[in-house]
């Protein structure tokens, strides 16, 4: 069978990856130099034409299943991993079958949860990680994707102004429904529950985090979270109809949680006493949206927000509230916020993602303000932050897990029970 | 392959033939009757004018291992997913024992998804990888371990409990995350082709490791998967399902001799059955040159033609000008017998249950010492007593 590669982005570099090599034996020059992932199938990254690629050995079938399935989500505007390519049709040296591999590019900047721990962790970001997930969660069964699977092992992290923004890796054993049934969501919600539970369990095994956490308890924290987001995000809300300010009290709730309403549904009782709504349509990144639209900068929501809230304080400052908010906004990035991005050294530049330094700036900052008792320009901020915090942070560029112990679910080479 | 009568294998009903040869008790405090009944049970889609399932009745034993099996789309899995909890059921009912499960929450239900999630943590125990889903549960710890050692016992790891699941090879492994379903102790296994991501000589080992096991543990099982073999060998019965309708639900045995219609007998068994609609006549009905002796009863609202099935181990092999004639296209060598694939030389001879447009050989299985050679024109027709008639128009089984 002659090897068949299917790409959304042909590279021909993709060619001289030893193809007719098992996974778990190719040789040391074609890998990232970075540590592997848990997984059940052998994954491995690798360096090709300056990015960095996860290469999953897996069925053919399941290989292609998980690409469209991937590129279909994506479509849908779900936060996920790129899916690069499919390369099947693989032989070895003594023609026999080898699997097929999944492509997908790496994600830069993103943390899988056990770097996170392995880090020592600022205290509070288990509960961020699993509100990220949560968040994903939520986003995925609006959009009809049955997950299967939830947990952090199959979710990466990216740093999200503090907090932390979810990513789906693993849409294997997913599915998408027009609309999913509460069963199919409860399902999901208890996996999740499951999953996280033994994962912080493990990581209790292995000394990464404090025995003082509670695995049961955050793991719970999953479903009132979910919960909570949910009912915001879908709950009928009924009130009289000289409540009318609540149509907007509930369009500005939903903006706090970084959503947009694209579809209300208003209706009212026949005597017309009272009112209720419904939001039909919404969409996550109200923020990201909105700093998109006025600066051209894509970031994460958290990040979003943060931005945007430097942006009104420096058309406050500015005095410029009258003037178009989009040139308002153009000056704020010429002026401010390339220029300070732009002072971080090159060497430094795999540390963090410009708009969560951006964040770190002004949270250094504020903390400076504090200790001198007046303000500090942001001019100053980056200078100190870059001498003295950024060199101390670890290469987050392109983290692809620690601590590898690989469970594959196949038998053992030669030791089949 | 023999048939199994879905009666009660498991006698009192907590008493298991453990590994070791001893009688093990299990499912303490849980010997309610997991019988399961699909009522009348029904799918359909929003947006859909069609069922993805239609009025399914199943009525499956306690203990016992059903498979729903057909080809894609058949409302196999979501069968499954309705006894599940995950599909909603638009019309019928869902019974396990004498509960009505039809609106309960799948956590609810107390069955158990298996192989849904097989990863192992590497830093904690076998044993505790095999518990730690009790532990979220508030199932205390001296009950957490009883439970542990004994689903240990019945998956050969008792001395690997305390050790890392690194130390374990990949078969055992895959032992521990069965371990995690069956200390649960759900009344319902439920599995939704869980061997479809491996290999096809692990999917042959561990198809009989599952068999196996669940006959150990005597836990009611429903089992989905596409593959006829698959169903063959494991289940107890099987269910066959095809555009949302039952086709069949019996066991392995009687699925193969008594097909119930056209589908069936062309669906079970491989290599398939051949399948030829043939003439109406006098005494029988017409096989090429040969009449095969039907009863007029049996061919009582057939039509002028019926379509005639044999398997490949039925068909006669002549060269004396008896039957359907047919060129020899590939020579199979099997070693004690092989089998031979072939076209009928007369085009008007239809095969039915070709699809894609492709032409579906006619299959005969030989002594494998009296092979014909590729090219060799042949004659066959079913040996009398092993050949199955059905309604052409409705495809229903005719003969007895």
């Amino acid at each position: 069978m002659a090897l068949q590669i299917t790409t959304a982005r042909p590279d021909p570099a993709l060619l001289d990856l030893p193809w007719s090599t098992p996974l778990e034996d190719w040789p040391d020059e074609y890998l990232a130099a970075l540590p592997r992932g848990i997984s059940r199938h052998v994954v491995r990254f690798v360096r090709l034409s300056g990015r960095v690629l996860a290469v999953k050995e897996i069925k053919a079938d399941l290989a292609r299943r998980e690409y469209e399935m991937l590129r279909n989500l994506r479509r849908l505007d779900v936060p996920s991993v790129e899916p690069f390519g499919v390369v099947s049709g693989r032989v070895d040296a003594e023609g026999r079958e080898l699997d097929a591999c999944l492509i997908t590019r790496h994600l830069k900047f993103s943390l899988p949860y056990r770097a996170l721990f392995s880090q020592g962790l600022r205290p509070g970001t288990e509960t961020r990680l699993i509100d990220a997930l949560a968040v994903l969660l939520v986003r995925l069964h609006l959009t009809g994707f049955w997950w299967g699977d939830v947990s952090l092992s199959n979710t990466l992290f990216r740093r999200d102004a503090g907090s932390f923004a979810a990513y789906l890796v693993d849409a294997e054993t997913g599915e998408l429904f027009p609309a999913l049934t509460a069963g199919q969501r409860a399902h999901d919600l208890d996996i999740a529950r499951v999953n996280i539970a033994g994962e912080l369990m493990d990581l209790q095994a292995g000394e990464l985090l404090d025995e003082g956490v509670d695995p049961v308890a955050i793991s719970n924290r999953i479903v009132t979270r979910y919960n909570e987001l949910w009912a915001e995000l879908t709950d009928t809300e009924e009130f009289d109809t000289g409540e009318r300010w609540r149509v907007e009290e509930r369009i500005r709730r939903l903006n706090a949680v970084g959503f947009d309403v694209d579809e209300l549904a208003i209706t009212t009782d026949i005597d017309g006493t009272s009112i209720s709504i419904q939001p039909k349509v919404v969409d996550a990144g109200h923020h990201s949206r909105r700093l998109l639209r006025l600066t051209g900068l894509d970031v994460g929501e958290g990040q979003a927000r943060r931005l945007l809230n430097d942006l009104d304080s420096y058309r406050a400052g500015t005095n410029r509230q009258n003037d178009d908010e989009e040139i308002v906004a153009h000056d704020w990035l010429t002026r401010i916020y390339e220029p300070i991005t732009r002072r971080v050294p090159r060497e430094l530049s795999g540390k963090l993602e410009p708009a969560e330094l951006f964040h770190e700036v002004l949270e250094h900052r504020w903390y400076m303000a504090e200790r001198a008792q007046h303000d500090i320009p942001i001019e100053s901020a980056i200078e100190d932050y870059v001498a003295s915090i950024l060199p101390g942070k670890p290469d987050e560029v392109s983290v692809v897990g620690v601590d590898t112990v690989e469970m594959p679910v196949i038998v053992d080479r030669g030791q089949r029970p | 392959m023999l048939g199994k009568p879905p009666t009660h294998r498991r006698g009192a009903g907590s008493l298991y033939n453990g590994s070791s040869g001893t009688f093990l008790p299990v499912k303490e405090g849980n010997d309610a009757m997991a019988t399961v009944k699909f009522d009348e049970a029904t799918r359909i889609y929003p947006g859909n004018d069609t069922p993805s399932v239609d009025r399914l009745n199943i009525d499956i034993q306690d203990g016992e291992f059903l498979v729903l099996v057909g080809p894609s789309g058949c409302g196999k899995s979501t069968s499954l997913r309705m006894l599940a909890g995950l599909e909603e059921v638009n019309a019928g009912k869902i019974w396990i024992g004498d509960r009505d499960v039809t609106n309960l929450s799948p956590k609810d239900r107390d069955v158990a998804m298996v192989f849904q999630n097989y990863a192992l943590y590497p830093h904690m125990s076998v044993a505790d990888n095999m518990g730690f889903a009790l532990k979220i549960a508030g199932v205390d710890k001296g009950e957490i371990r009883k439970r542990v050692e004994e689903a240990a016992k019945v998956l050969d790891l008792t001395q690997y409990l305390d050790r890392k699941p690194k130390a374990l090879s990949g078969g055992q492994r895959q032992r521990v995350a069965m371990g995690r379903a069956i200390v649960r102790s759900p009344q319902v296994f439920l599995m939704d082709e869980p061997l479809s991501n491996l290999d096809a000589k692990l999917r042959v080992q561990t198809r009989t490791q599952i068999a196996s096991l669940q006959r150990r543990l005597g836990v009611t099982t429903v089992y989905v998967t596409h593959d006829q073999v698959e169903a063959m060998t494991m289940g107890d019965r099987i269910a066959l399902l095809k555009d949302g309708i039952l086709q069949q639900c019996a066991t392995p045995r009687e699925m193969y001799d008594h097909p119930a219609n056209v589908f069936v007998a062309g669906f079970i068994g491989s290599p398939a059955m051949n399948l030829v609609a043939v003439p109406v006549t006098d005494g029988g009905v017409k096989f090429g040159s040969h009449t095969l002796p039907v009863s007029r009863e049996e061919l009582a609202g057939g039509g002028k033609n019926v379509i005639v099935g044999v398997r490949p181990e039925d068909v006669e092999v002549t060269n004396d000008s008896n039957g359907v004639e047919i060129t020899v296209d590939v020579v199979e060598e099997l070693g004690a017998d092989a089998y031979v694939y072939g076209t009928p030389t007369n085009s008007a001879v239809a095969l039915e249950g070709s699809d894609d447009g492709l032409a579906k050989p006619f299959i005969a299985r030989v002594d494998g010492r009296r092979v014909p050679m590729k090219g060799d024109k042949v004659f066959v027709h079913p040996k009398s007593d092993h050949m199955h008639v059905f309604n052409q128009e409705t495809g229903a089984r005719l003969s007895s």
